[in-house]
């Protein structure tokens, strides 16, 4: 947007556009003679000294920016020259709830963090727990969360795929994406009893058993999964409207995403396969052979792709989960940190006792502090416990991706165009829960 | 889809820091050899050096240049209001807020805990987003959280809460949900 307009090039320019419509062109064409003029006086200048950049606020009710996140953007017509984001419009203080809160009630409030994966959010914390604890969760325990958090991890990549798709116009795709996922919801209904936010992942092991017959119900997920995921490869991957919306588009390389802390699928875009599964594992992910997806370019298309296979390595996790699933417990027989069998309730006095302390005051954690890290779906959620010896945490903090990852905004939007900052925001894939917690 | 192969990548994969007795953890050897004020301290099995809050921007320099920290991947803060008398090395001075950073060193595959005792009539201490970029949210939030300032931090503004906000929620003797109770002919505050 030049202040002073050479005439010959807008001839050409105002040719250009009338020779691909006539609709509304005469908008198009700059202002002269009087108009401009009364123009300039109602804008209180000559156009040269004004500063020509236009300061815009993308949300916090914009339908792409995936909740309440608002975008401070300064423009040069088109151009984004910063990109500045604004949060806060979705904090409800989870970290000073945590204070209130027991450790047995601590996974209720933060399985309400990342409402998109929240079995990793009560993974992480409960292990933090069993961390100060100095607690060895049983094997069948350790093999059920991570069927579950990879369960959690499909489904929301596939959620991505969504409204992914949505943002950039391929709103079939989000249609084919609420699919998937809900038959993934679904299982994790059966199995846990809520859609989401389970509160399934308690410290010592999980909440219950595995029903009968999950075997069948999570082989036959798997195959609609990866059907489902089939058809977005053929869908989206060689599209041509696809590719020249995302390839190329928000690029970002190793260095800044390491310095602005970007995690998971970012990171993993710009060629550097880093991944805590394979990197320090946890759980079982030692037993179970899976591949880390990672490619070199570091656009929107790549983190579409990684995601979009990333389904299919959970896919492959799940299906050796079924094969080996261990016997035995599904959370630790102490007494001390898991209720008592309902049964056990009506027969034993111990047990009653041991039941009502456990719900009324909790258990007490030795005090100490830890940071205990996983891979979420977005990347490195943490969990930073400190405990003073009570039933309640000193302090829950819970480092989550999101809130990280966001800042690799910074490297990605200035320098795009405006309708790029959309396809960034969505590849970014924020869940504001957990940005503002 | 490339072919993958994380550990060709990280070659450390496979060798695993052996939990040694203390200063057991090379890089806090290291640390505190460079910088004799601080106090190593192992918190189940995780390597943790309590730091002069005054060092605070050497040691993350130090991490970052010399022992290829290349993330910083969390900086938060704690107060201790309510146990002042914790379990802290001898040597270390209790005081009622705790700033901790966790560092990640990809290429080492390790991490360690940096704590620095910030006294509460002057919660100050340096910023370090010069050196990791990264801790600018996670300063900004512990700045609004327990009003810590990070000195010469470029935007320290709140970032969770309401700009007019009055208070800092996560301090212990902060009450964020107390209202002010209004009597019916009272003048109104607006």
């Amino acid at each position: 947007m030049s202040g002073v307009h050479d005439m010959s090039d807008v001839d050409i320019e105002t040719r250009r556009l009338e020779a691909q419509t006539d609709e509304g062109a005469q908008q198009l064409r700059p202002l002269t003679g009087e108009a401009r003029a009364r123009e300039l006086v109602l804008t209180g200048g000559p156009w040269p000294d004004i500063d020509d950049t236009m300061i815009l606020n993308m949300g916090p009710q914009h339908p792409s920016t995936h909740g309440v996140l608002r975008i401070m953007m300064e423009l040069d017509g088109e151009t984004v020259l910063r990109a500045k984001p604004v949060i806060g419009y979705l904090h409800t203080g989870m970290e000073k709830t945590g204070e209130e809160l027991t450790y047995v009630q601590g996974s209720t409030n933060v399985t309400r963090m990342d409402y998109a994966s929240p079995l990793s959010n009560e993974l992480v914390f409960c292990m933090a727990v069993e961390t100060l604890l100095d607690l060895e969760p049983p094997e069948r325990a350790t093999w059920i969360r991570m069927l579950l958090v990879e369960l959690n991890r499909m489904s929301s990549h596939l959620l991505f795929q969504a409204t992914n798709g949505m943002d950039l116009g391929a709103v079939s795709m989000m249609i084919y994406g609420w699919r998937e996922r809900e038959l993934t919801l679904r299982l994790l209904e059966t199995i846990t009893g809520l859609r989401m936010n389970h509160n399934f992942i308690r410290p010592g092991g999980v909440a219950a058993d595995l029903p009968d017959g999950w075997q069948h119900d999570v082989l036959e997920l798997c195959d609609q999964v990866e059907r489902g995921v089939g058809e977005y490869d053929t869908l989206l991957t060689e599209n041509p409207i696809w590719r020249e919306r995302t390839v190329g588009v928000g690029v970002i390389n190793t260095q800044e995403a390491l310095a602005l802390g970007a995690t998971g699928p970012i990171l993993r875009s710009t060629g550097f396969a880093w991944d805590l599964r394979k990197a320090q594992p946890y759980l079982a992910y030692d037993d179970v052979d899976f591949d880390v997806i990672y490619t070199a370019n570091g656009d929107v298309f790549d983190r579409y792709q990684i995601r979009l296979y990333e389904i299919l390595e959970s896919v492959k996790i799940v299906r050796q989960c079924v094969e080996h699933m261990p016997g035995g417990d599904y959370r630790v027989q102490d007494r001390k940190v898991t209720p008592p069998p309902r049964a056990r309730i009506d027969e034993s006095m111990e047990a009653l006792i041991h039941h009502f302390k456990l719900f009324t005051e909790g258990f007490r954690v030795p005090a100490g502090e830890t940071y205990v890290a996983i891979e979420s779906p977005r990347g490195e959620i943490g969990c930073y416990l400190v405990s003073d010896g009570s039933a309640k945490p000193t302090r829950l903090h819970i480092r989550g991706p999101s809130f990280y990852n966001l800042q690799s905004m910074d490297a990605m939007v200035p320098g795009g165009m405006f309708a790029d900052a959309v396809a960034i925001v969505s590849s970014i894939d924020p869940i504001m829960g957990e940005v503002d917690r | 889809m490339p072919d993958t192969d994380a550990d060709a990548r990280e070659p450390d994969h496979e060798v695993e820091p052996e939990p040694t007795p203390v200063p057991g953890d090379e890089v806090a050897a290291a640390l505190v050899e460079r910088f004799p004020a601080a106090v190593f301290a192992e918190s189940h099995g995780q390597p943790v050096v309590h730091v002069d809050r005054g060092a605070w921007h050497d040691i993350a320099a130090f991490l970052r240049d010399d022992q290829q920290f290349s993330q910083c991947v969390d900086v938060t803060a704690v107060d201790q209001l309510v146990a002042p008398s914790r379990a802290l090395p001898e040597s270390v001075t209790a005081e009622r807020f705790e700033v901790v950073a966790n560092f990640l060193s990809h290429a080492r595959n390790r991490r360690i805990r940096v704590i620095a005792q910030v006294p509460a009539d002057e919660p100050t201490i340096a910023s370090i987003t010069d050196l990791y970029p990264g801790v600018n949210f996670p300063e900004r939030e512990t700045y609004d959280l327990f009003g810590i300032e990070f000195a010469d931090h470029p935007d320290l503004t709140r970032i969770l809460m309401p700009d007019d906000w009055v208070g800092h929620p996560l301090r212990k003797d902060d009450a964020p949900a107390r209202v002010p109770v209004t009597f019916k002919g009272d003048p109104s505050p607006r």
